[in-house]
């Protein structure tokens, strides 16, 4: 691993020749890359283009106790030598303002309008700065995410109106929708331009459900923040908890048992399991087949049940902690669920079969929300659709965590479709591919230890740490405090990357298409909003 | 190959007696909580660890007791983990919603059947009694993590729950509910959009508040985006306790809240 550092290190050090400074990490496989604000541009643009490395996250940190400025680290990942390179700025409280690399890496925008209104920083450049998180309520100069807000200060609402694009024409309506919908979901706003049924434009407006999350993390000390960790998202619990429970690790410098990572691996496959059915049936209740989504739900509710045996939770909250987990399987347990995954794979697979002999459910799906591979690497898309659309990445293989490096698997990648049923189809191939994990893992789990224990929380350490929920690429960054505190606790979940595209998926289909697609992607709006 | 008609047949019923007959959860599942008075030494373990400050202490008779909020509690399990005295036991019960905010709160020592208010009581039971037989709610997610909008999509989309098997439905505006069901620690962004919501539904109205978040603000409690309740934004009339409370909680929760049970 130290040798392919070096080789990147060398390659920046004579490009760049002085106006960059590297810093290992005391992690095998990240590097620090510091450089000026006015160099930025240039190194971010070279990591990304000439190591072919994607954006995985941006962070902001109000590290003016400790360097009197703030800092932005740029998360690239190098995802075939499972190695990430963090290029970080400092930049002042005297001049808040920093170069946007949006017009170069447009799957940057989203975190610089993030940045601005959490703390007050402006992106030069940025092709659209208006406010994104806070809807404009908030009284000027009120920035959550500084060390000087008080997590609970209490602030009068603003009225403020927030534009929206439109397109302008005869016969062209302008139709909103939400953020309380007609079904049971998430809040969200979305504004179609349409002529007839025809959408012509989609504009989207989310953060309702923004809580506050990463200013609480800061505000518990770290055995507690678990319990916050694992209900940032109600169907990501069991991704959330273990990469809060990696990063913890991580920094502290232990490593769980080996009996521990299986057990975690079994708990991560079995949400990817339980999501992935309920959104195949949820997909099918879109397009109004209902007999299908019916079976689904079905499928999903005895899913459900087994994670409630599991863990006492039908989530999968309260199994995970910090240096393993708090509950074993033991044999019986562990016949149970291989007998129940046996069953539920030859129910789910007559299913998957109904489904594409279906002629009007296939009419739906085929062709509909198609996302092209440009879109989709341009805007940074992970997971189930970057997959449909012939992306080629899964952090578990890119980046391995606890037992995946141990098992055997394939991801599928369907290229040159990128529609909704592609995206069916990747979720069905997934779940088969899920079940032979768990099954190997259960064969292969030695026995022995489930929990270790932190014995130093060290301050000011950073580190990352990724896990592939069942939505995609989860990434956290997390800087400790002193006394058992957390200094910044960075969440980025798939659906903050993959919400962008679906306004690119939209035009040209018609309205009732639209809950098709939303339902094809399935983000989560809380583990976006934070 | 499988047609729909043979898949459907082979399958069969699939929907469960609840609450006609009764279906305990499963053995590791974390339900209501009991403490022991007895055996509590008062070391202060359980405070120290909630993640949600559900546990206080409580001056009464000269004496101090411990007293918890399932309106606040997540579930966790810490609490028992953590008490060397065995004094606090997580039962299997699920049947935890309550009409009163106070009726969630578990009081050491004392005994749990504590008089509700009468007046207030009789003029809601006038008003459930129009709703006994058919219910319609409209869901609204003021913030929540998303955790009980899927409970509760699973009790009405699933066949194996079945919310409408009770003459409950779920529809498409606040202008057609009697009833709103809401979740999330009502956070800045919706606010707005939960009291017009709130004022958009004509009277004879009620508001179940489902989850800890709704009742108290959970774990995302005292923050700048978020409110400790959805009873600071609109009148509550049923709290429905769990992180997320699972189908059959809800189930009971509304047949509590349409007094079809006797609590």
């Amino acid at each position: 691993m130290s040798g392919y550092r070096q080789k990147y290190i060398d390659n920046l050090t004579n490009h760049f020749k002085g106006n960059v400074t590297i810093a290992k990490s005391f992690l095998e496989n990240e590097m620090y890359v510091s450089t000026k604000a006015e160099s930025l541009v240039d190194v971010c643009a070279y990591v990304h283009k000439t190591f072919q490395a994607p954006l995985s996250s941006i962070i902001c940190n109000d590290e003016r106790s400790l360097s009197k400025n703030f800092t932005i680290y740029y998360v690239f990942s190098l995802p075939d030598k499972d190695l990430f390179i963090t290029v970080y700025i400092p930049v002042s409280e005297q001049f808040p303002d920093f170069p946007s690399i949006t017009p170069y890496i447009p799957a940057a925008h989203w975190y610089e309008r993030e940045i601005k209104d959490m703390f007050g920083l402006e992106p030069v450049g940025h092709p659209d700065p208006h406010t994104l998180v806070l809807h404009g309520n908030m009284p000027e100069n009120t920035y959550p995410l500084r060390k000087d807000f008080d997590v609970n200060t209490r602030l009068p609402h603003i009225e403020s109106k927030l534009p929206f694009m439109r397109v302008e024409g005869e016969g062209v309506f302008e139709i909103p929708v939400g953020p309380i919908h007609a079904g049971i979901i998430e809040p969200g706003h979305f504004r179609f331009s349409a002529v007839g049924d025809t959408i012509l434009y989609l504009d989207a407006k989310l953060f309702f459900t923004h809580k506050g999350t990463e200013k609480l993390f800061e505000a518990m000390p770290y055995t507690k923040a678990l319990f916050l960790a694992e209900r940032v998202c109600g169907v990501c619990a069991a991704s959330h908890a273990t990469g809060y429970c990696q990063a913890i690790e991580k920094v502290a410098g232990i490593q769980i048992p080996p009996r521990a990572k299986y057990l975690r691996t079994v708990i991560l496959e079995l949400e990817r399991l339980y999501n992935h059915i309920g959104d195949v049936g949820n997909i099918c209740v879109g397009a109004s087949f209902l007999m299908c989504g019916s079976h689904g739900f079905r499928i999903r509710e005895y899913l459900q049940h087994l994670n409630e045996t599991i863990c006492g939770n039908r989530y999968l909250r309260g199994i995970l902690t910090i240096g393993g987990v708090r509950l074993d399987i033991n044999d019986d347990l562990k016949k149970h669920i291989v007998d129940l995954l046996r069953r539920v794979k030859k129910d789910f697979k007559e299913l998957a079969e109904i489904m594409s002999k279906s002629s009007s459910f296939m009419d739906r799906v085929e062709t509909t929300g198609r996302l092209s591979l440009e879109h989709a690497r341009g805007l940074g898309v992970v997971g189930v659709p970057a997959r449909a659309s012939g992306i080629c990445r899964d952090t578990r293989i890119n980046h391995p965590y606890a037992a995946y490096s141990e098992v055997d698997f394939d991801i599928p990648v369907y290229y040159e479709e990128g529609d909704v049923w592609a995206r069916v189809k990747v979720r069905i191939e997934e779940v088969y591919q899920s079940i032979s994990i768990i099954e190997q893992c259960f064969d292969k789990m030695p026995e022995g230890a489930i929990k270790t224990f932190v014995r130093e929380f060290p301050p000011y350490r950073q580190a990352l740490s990724y896990v592939e929920s069942p939505r995609g690429e989860d990434i956290y960054w997390i800087m400790t405090a002193p006394d058992n505190m957390l200094f910044r606790y960075k969440v980025r979940s798939p659906s903050f990357c993959n919400w962008p595209a679906i306004p690119y998926t939209i035009p040209g289909n018609i309205v009732p298409d639209f809950p098709l697609i939303n339902k094809s992607f399935e983000l989560c709006y809380s583990c976006t909003d934070l | 190959m499988f047609t729909k008609f043979q898949k459907s047949i082979q399958t069969g019923v699939v929907t469960s007696h609840y609450p006609k007959e009764k279906e305990p959860a499963p053995f590791r599942f974390r339900g209501r909580i009991e403490i022991d008075n007895e055996r509590c030494k008062q070391c202060n373990a359980c405070v120290e660890v909630c993640p949600t400050n559900a546990y206080t202490w409580i001056e009464g008779e000269g004496k101090r007791y411990l007293q918890l909020d399932h309106g606040k509690c997540v579930f966790c399990g810490m609490c028992e983990e953590v008490c060397p005295y065995r004094a606090i036991r997580i039962t299997n019960d699920f049947e935890l919603a309550a009409t009163n905010r106070e009726d969630l709160l578990v009081k050491a020592g004392f005994d749990a059947g504590a008089p509700v208010e009468e007046i207030g009581g009789k003029l809601r039971e006038k008003i459930f009694k129009v709703f006994r037989r058919s219910l319609h709610v409209r869901e609204v997610d003021a913030g929540s993590c998303n955790g009980c909008e899927w409970e509760f999509v699973a009790l009405y989309n699933s066949p194996v729950h079945d919310l409408q098997r009770f003459g409950i439905d779920v529809v498409a505006s606040p202008r057609h509910a009697d009833c709103l069901l809401v979740t999330g620690p009502p956070t800045r962004n919706l606010e707005t959009a939960l009291i017009k919501t709130y004022h958009a539904t004509p009277e004879p109205k009620m508001v179940i508040a489902l989850g800890a978040c709704a009742n108290s603000g959970g774990i995302f409690s005292n923050c700048y985006a978020t409110k400790n309740g959805i009873d600071a934004v609109v009148p509550v009339d049923a709290y429905i306790p769990g992180c997320p409370p699972r189908p059959q909680a809800i189930i009971y929760g509304f047949l509590l809240a349409l007094d079809r049970i006797k609590k």
